[in-house]
């Protein structure tokens, strides 16, 4: 039937042209073989062609990929143990290599990258300790990393874009010591601020006290001279007065003075009639 | 049923086929149906007599596939997106929000990512209502360069800044943020002391761990914007809490002390500012007092005795006289007229003493001589005071 031979045509037509093209994507790199020769590796994204049966192409991920790796034990320079999770950004840079040398499986790309750069950590680590894997020599460390393992990555066909460090931890049975530790920090803080608040009230209530005993002690003094003052003032007033007659004040100041002694009903006085007082008492003349 | 046409048609059968060519005309694709369809269900004949009929047939469903396949390539972008588009596999464009064309597949894909909604991934918690919900120890908790561990839950916004990048370059760009986030954060905690980031740090770190990760995330040519980092919680692990704790205490405590003492200060020197006050006051009163009252003795002698340098004699025997009487009436008198006889004489003083205390009168009685008394009690050492009574020796 005729339609039938235009529907077979187009089919074969059809066949034969999807098997002489293939596409390769941005996220690809694409290599073609020539009888299981790889002839071209150099492929821009787009649609390129090939002869059928003769050539076969293979398509790997040219995106950055990653290589998580399991946390792995590490020695530090002063022998302890820290537990490290990295991961590693890679890419094909290679195709042909990369396809000879790991046969083009990123799986087996990965377990070959992590023994490269499990090596490169146990001889960056054992060189530092803690201290610089946590904090100084961080960039450092990624640096020689990546210096170190692209040398191999590059025999498989990969480069090596980023090696970083997720976690240095410690483990376990240091992290409980290191939280002891963190408590008898926090103690010594607690203990500082405590006693520092106990100096600077004591201090504070001493300075009061201090204070106190200076006003009372200079309220004493400024009392004791205005009193020694007025004492003066009337021993002076007194002097010049009584100084006028001496034997009279003498006698003036008696009188006052037995008054003063000799006044209430109780007391007693026992006399004797020959006083001056009782001159006229037993006889008139 | 067969597909031919009846007889008669003048189109070419190969018409259809030149429309594939072309770009689709609306009308033509429309009259073709029709024809088409007409066609179909208008011929009733058997089929295959006619040869040119069937091609036709075949031309007309082809352009109608055709165009079918053309109509496909219609997309939508809605605001916020954008389409990444790619001709066999290779880039050719961003199309912006709108409805867009580009060729169907399998010649033209298109992959359209959102551009606009800020993301968020979360590192050290998991938030929602999700089963595991809360902390997590392995991603919250690190090292800091005092040799201390925080626990530390970031939450990193991010969007797409560009599409093409971010289809293109990672493979999984959500992860790769998180595991870059992991990396940076402990960088940054790691070169901070833990006072610092639990305390007066957490923007400066926040701000440096924000640099860090994008500053990888642009090394990968990721496409992602961090928009913000927003530092969830810093906090000491669970174990230490009491003891941090206690810590903040301490510095209340510490404030506490210092409060109670300004207060005691602030009452006790204001307090002895008064008593010190009060006692050079009250020395200035007894001096004013003693002036005083010197300044009147004084007046009152000086003026008595200008009096008495006039009339000595006089003055002299008449304040003696008033002054004595003056004592001996308002005390108790006992005489005693013994004269150069035996000194041993009794006074019973307490009685004496109790009597006239109460009567308040004045006796004078005549103490009998006796030396037969059993109560012998000599006069000279007679200093009795045991009453209230004094004792006075007459001679």
């Amino acid at each position: 039937m005729g339609q039938n031979k235009i529907l077979i045509a187009v089919a074969a037509l059809f066949f034969v042209v999807s098997s002489c093209v293939f596409t390769v994507s941005e996220t690809e790199r694409a290599v073609k073989f020539r009888l299981g020769e790889v002839i071209a590796t150099d492929f821009e994204p787009g649609l390129h062609f090939k002869l059928p049966f003769i050539n076969n192409v293979k398509k790997f991920d040219s995106r950055i990929l990653t290589m998580d790796s399991k946390p792995e034990r590490f020695l530090t320079s002063e022998k302890k143990n820290v537990i490290v999770d990295s991961f590693v950004k890679w890419k094909i840079a290679d195709v042909k290599t990369f396809y000879t040398a790991v046969a083009g499986d990123i799986r087996q790309a990965n377990i070959r990258l992590d023994q490269i750069i499990k090596d490169a950590f146990r001889s960056e680590f054992s060189k530092r300790d803690i201290k610089q894997l946590v904090s100084s020599d961080r960039t450092a460390i990624r640096t020689a990393l990546i210096t170190l393992s692209t040398p191999i990555a590059v025999k498989l066909g990969i480069e090596i874009v980023d090696v970083q460090v997720k976690r240095i931890d410690l483990p376990n049975e240091v992290s409980s010591s290191v939280y002891r530790r963190m408590e008898a920090e926090r103690e010594r803080v607690a203990r500082e601020f405590r006693s520092q608040g106990k100096e600077a009230a004591e201090r504070i209530r001493a300075d009061a006290d201090k204070q106190r005993q200076i006003i009372m002690a200079n309220a004493f003094r400024d009392a004791e001279k205005l009193r020694g003052s007025g004492d003066a003032i009337a021993a002076d007033i007194y002097a010049k007065s009584y100084g006028k007659d001496i034997e009279f004040y003498t006698f003036y100041r008696s009188m006052i003075a037995y008054r003063q002694t000799f006044r209430k009903p109780g007391d007693m006085l026992v006399v004797e009639p020959d006083s001056d007082f009782f001159k006229y008492f037993k006889k008139q003349k | 049923m067969s597909w031919n046409e009846p007889g008669g048609d003048k189109k070419d059968p190969w018409s259809g086929r030149k429309d594939e060519n072309s770009p689709p005309d609306l009308d033509e694709v429309i009259k073709s149906f029709q024809e088409k369809f007409g066609g179909i269900f208008g011929g009733g004949s058997g089929g295959g007599d006619s040869e040119g009929g069937s091609l036709k047939g075949l031309g007309f469903l082809a352009a109608g596939a055709a165009v079918l396949w053309g109509l496909s390539g219609f997309y939508i972008v809605d605001e916020g997106t954008r389409g990444v588009e790619t001709r066999f596999g290779a880039y050719s464009s961003t199309s912006q929000p709108g409805l867009n064309w580009r060729f169907p597949s399998p010649i033209d894909q298109v992959q359209v990512v959102d551009v606009q909604n800020v993301q968020v991934v979360e590192v050290g918690y998991r938030s929602g209502g999700r089963q595991g919900a809360g902390s997590v120890p392995r991603e919250a908790l690190m090292l800091t360069k005092d040799e201390n561990i925080v626990d530390v839950r970031l939450a990193v916004q991010y969007q797409v800044k560009d599409a093409k990048n971010y289809v293109f370059n990672l493979l999984n760009p959500t992860a790769t943020l998180k595991q870059v986030t992991e990396s940076a954060e402990r960088g940054v905690i790691g070169h901070s002391t833990m006072d610092f980031v639990l305390t007066e740090g957490r923007s400066e770190i926040v701000a440096e761990i924000q640099t860090e990760i994008q500053k990888v995330m642009d090394s990968y040519e990721s496409g992602i914007l961090i928009t913000t980092v927003n530092l969830q919680d810093a906090q000491p692990p669970e174990q230490v809490q009491g003891a941090f704790e206690d810590a903040i205490k301490a510095r209340e405590d510490e404030q506490r002390y210092i409060n109670e003492a300004e207060a005691y200060s602030n009452e006790v020197v204001p307090v002895a500012r008064g008593a010190a006050s009060r006692k050079t006051q009250e020395a200035e009163a007894y001096k004013e007092s003693i002036i005083a009252k010197a300044t009147g003795d004084v007046s009152r002698f000086s003026q008595l005795l200008t009096e008495y340098k006039k009339a000595p004699v006089v003055t002299r025997q008449r304040m003696y006289l008033e002054s004595m009487e003056n004592v001996l009436s308002n005390t108790s008198t006992v005489m005693v007229d013994v004269k150069g006889s035996n000194n041993m004489l009794y006074l019973p003083l307490d009685k004496l003493g109790n009597r006239t205390a109460n009567t308040g009168t004045t006796n004078v009685a005549n103490v009998p001589q006796s030396n037969s008394m059993p109560q012998k009690t000599s006069i000279n050492n007679s200093s009795r005071t045991s009453n209230r009574g004094r004792v006075v020796r007459g001679r």
